[in-house]
């Protein structure tokens, strides 16, 4: 019971959300959008998306200069 | 490539529009990219003006220190090629609209220089645009390490992205690798404009 979020394994927790899953990551940059098994998830998205076990989530975010 | 063929590709590149957000390294390359490839319509937003520092990576020159960048750099592309339209759009994106100016574009190129800026901008663009492929960028400071630079496509986002650069507030932004990027993003931008193209 695991996921793969940006390379690392961490542990499945049934019914998490991508809200709660960046708060248990500790991610503070500002998240751009996560792709979880290569569908895109948007920002208004967060609070009511979930995931199934053995899902690869990417957590997007950019990175300042342009 | 045949005549008959490159005509069809030359009006297809014509006819399309792309939308700019923001005219820096990023911005003022790719546009000028996409203008001498034959986009027929540019929309490019920016309120900055012209500074002596920009000059490292960006497509102005010395003497338009101080003029408007948007102005300064449909100045260059009309110098450069003939038959491109520029709106020069001098207005600062506003949170909460920052897709409206670009609307009617077919593809919107994010170019814009602060993270939260960035981040803000590509989100509302996904949500009040549903569907319109907007092309972006992250990770342009530093030099070298060509090797990491990485297109990734999560469409209807594409982000070309050097993961492990430094930010812009600790790297430096130099021409090589700013410009690499931007006319990458201009790369993608013809893909999606006229498809992928057939190699062996």
């Amino acid at each position: 019971m695991s996921i793969d979020v940006n390379g690392e394994a961490i542990p499945y927790i049934k019914d998490e959300t991508i809200s709660e899953l960046l708060a248990r990551m500790n991610y503070v940059f500002p998240m751009l959008v996560v792709v979880v098994d290569g569908k895109i998830i948007q920002e208004t998205e967060f609070k009511s998306a979930k995931f199934e076990d053995g899902a690869k989530i990417e957590v997007i975010h950019l990175t300042s200069g342009g | 490539m045949k005549d008959a063929e490159k005509a069809k590709l030359e009006a297809r590149l014509h006819r399309a529009s792309v939308g700019i957000a923001g005219a820096g390294g990023l911005g003022s390359n790719a546009a000028v990219a996409l203008a001498r490839a034959g986009v027929g319509h540019l929309v490019i937003v920016d309120d900055d003006k012209v500074e002596k520092k920009n000059l490292t990576r960006q497509y102005y020159f010395l003497d338009q220190v101080g003029t408007l960048k948007v102005e300064a750099l449909k100045a260059n592309i009309e110098r450069a090629v003939e038959g491109v339209k520029v709106d020069a759009v001098a207005k600062r994106l506003v949170p909460g609209q920052m897709a409206a100016p670009f609307k009617g574009v077919d593809v919107v190129v994010e170019a814009l220089d602060n993270a939260e800026t960035k981040t803000r901008f590509v989100q509302e663009v996904l949500k009040d645009l549903p569907g319109k492929p907007v092309v972006a960028a992250s990770g342009v400071a530093g030099w070298g390490g060509c090797e990491r630079i990485e297109l990734k496509r999560f469409a209807p986002l594409h982000l070309v992205r050097d993961k492990r650069a430094k930010s812009s507030d600790e790297g430096v932004l130099l021409a090589p690798k700013v410009c690499t990027m931007a006319n990458m993003q201009a790369n993608v931008v013809l893909e999606i404009l006229l498809g992928a193209e057939h190699v062996d």
